[in-house]
């Protein structure tokens, strides 16, 4: 690997880094909008044109904030719980394809940080780690609601992973490799032998399954319980205020937006998309088309994830962790089960 | 017994059937829902830029009018305090010296009228106790401010502009 190489992923990771920032504070003003628009009002419109320097001013805001440590937490685990989990978020989209290759003289550069041939099993270890944020922060504030939605966030995320890995199981049974970008690639195109590329296609009830299982690990609504204002103050930031209070509530929307990147690439074909080889463009612009068709992909899931905040109301927790243990993880393994069967029918 | 308004409805409960239990046709139902008001037009009205109608007998701040020659209506005969169930107003009269006959109408005139906003209740009973039609609860919403004392409307600001100008 040249000099040149090494500057060229440095500055891929920054610019990933920054993308994926600017989107999760874009995010915020996106969901007071979105919210605004499915209760028929109007939301922030004060700063700037359309209010979009509202997250700007979010941000000076929380900058700006006292920083309260409470006497009676512990002080090095309270601040290493929202470092610890917007550092989680942040990671996971080192392995994401995000386009194909582009060619810039005699150099290829492919649009991802690292192909790791374990890449959904990476994505699986930092969605776990992710929760190490919510429950030390919860832990260290020494507050019994913090307490109690660290635990909540705890049981509900270990619930529903064990079903979102086996709904990827059946997935990876199709397609034989745990890499993210040999399953893109597997995607081409949109349409092939008489059927559709994109696993959601071949894996609906798993798509089902697994965008289920990422509300729930994302804490988004209706699976919001960690941090369930209702019942248990603001869960486990309540102890919060000022940039820690900001980076668990950032934490969240980079999350959002990588659970986002990671339904898009496993089941809708990434950066793919139909025709993208019978138009006769060049290569370089079918790269660059394929990403901004991915990043199309990933803000329609975001909106769905907020579409969905708006529409339904809040699980009970027996009902959560029914829904977890009860449906979704039998389904999964039925959902394997029949892989299995087609897959020795239909090859 | 008998319903007289036939309004009674019998409400049963019924064990939920699968499609019900299984959560995903009634999030559809309520998606389509939710869908239908995003594109519907919002019904804020944005505030200081935009002011929502006031109804006809709306009862704002008051203003003490001027006859057609542009004199002050206000005697000073005090009903509009005595009536006051909030004891907002108070006044001081003086009498009419020559010379002043083009300023006030009658013999004697408010020198000094003062309503306190903050006990103003705007039931609109110094309007009906008037004899000469001289106070109008007809402007608009009262301002908000910082201090107690500057809400003491004095005559500066209920006395109506004069005609000519």
């Amino acid at each position: 690997m040249g000099s040149f190489d090494i500057i060229i992923k440095f500055v891929l990771i920054v610019i990933i880094f920054a993308i994926s920032l600017v989107v999760a504070m874009y995010s915020t003003y996106a969901e007071r909008k979105i919210a605004a628009f499915f209760q028929d009002r109007i939301g922030p419109n004060r700063a700037g044109p359309w209010g979009i320097l509202q997250p700007l001013c979010d941000g000076a805001k929380m900058f700006l904030k006292e920083e309260i440590i409470p006497t009676n937490a512990n002080a090095f685990l309270f601040i290493a719980g929202p470092s610890l989990g917007i550092l989680t978020a942040c990671i996971g989209s080192a392995v994401i394809p995000w386009g194909q290759t582009l060619t810039i003289g005699s150099h290829v550069i492919p649009l991802q940080v690292t192909d790791i041939n374990v890449g959904v099993l990476y994505i699986f270890g930092v969605v776990s780690l992710g929760v190490y944020g919510v429950m030390i922060g919860g832990w260290a504030s020494n507050n019994k609601y913090s307490l109690l939605g660290a635990i909540r966030a705890a049981s509900q995320n270990i619930s529903y992973e064990i079903s979102m890995g086996l709904s990827i199981i059946a997935l990876l049974m199709l397609t034989g490799t745990l890499s993210l970008k040999e399953i893109a690639q597997q995607q081409h195109g949109f349409w092939s032998h008489g059927w559709f590329t994109w696993n959601v296609f071949r894996q609906p009830l798993g798509f089902l399954i697994f965008i289920v299982c990422a509300f729930a690990e994302t804490n988004r609504t209706p699976f919001d319980l960690p941090e369930c204002e209702t019942e248990l103050v603001g869960g486990y930031h309540t102890e919060y205020s000022s940039m820690k209070l900001g980076f668990y509530l950032f934490a969240e929307y980079i999350n959002m937006f990588i659970s986002s990147a990671v339904m898009a690439t496993l089941y809708f074909g990434g950066y793919n998309f139909p025709f993208m080889h019978q138009l006769g463009l060049s290569e370089n612009l079918v790269t660059i088309i394929g990403t901004l068709v991915l990043f199309a992909k990933i803000f329609s899931f975001i909106f769905f994830f907020m579409w969905v905040r708006w529409t339904i109301p809040r699980f009970r927790y027996d009902q959560l962790m029914d829904l977890g243990w009860k449906v979704l993880i039998p389904l999964a393994i039925a959902n394997i089960v029949l892989t299995g069967i087609a897959g020795t029918f239909i090859k | 017994m008998e319903s007289l308004s036939n309004k009674r409805k019998l409400v049963e409960s019924k064990p939920l059937n699968f499609l019900e239990r299984a959560y995903l046709p009634a999030i559809m139902s309520g998606l389509a829902t939710t869908m239908k008001h995003f594109f519907r037009k919002p019904v804020t009205i944005s505030y200081p830029e935009e002011k929502r109608e006031f109804s006809e007998n709306f009862r704002g701040m008051h203003s003490l009018k001027r006859d057609e020659d542009g004199r002050e209506r206000c005697t000073a005969c005090g009903l509009c305090a005595l009536s006051c169930p909030a004891e907002a107003i108070t006044m001081i009269a003086a009498e009419r010296q020559k010379g002043e006959e083009n300023l006030y109408r009658e013999e004697k005139y408010a020198a000094v009228y003062e309503i306190n906003m903050l006990r103003c209740i705007f039931c609109g009973l110094c309007e009906e106790a008037c004899p000469k039609e001289a106070i109008y609860l007809d402007g608009d919403i009262v301002p908000a401010d910082y201090l107690r004392k500057d809400f003491i409307y004095g005559k500066d600001k209920l006395v109506e502009a004069p005609l000519n100008q």
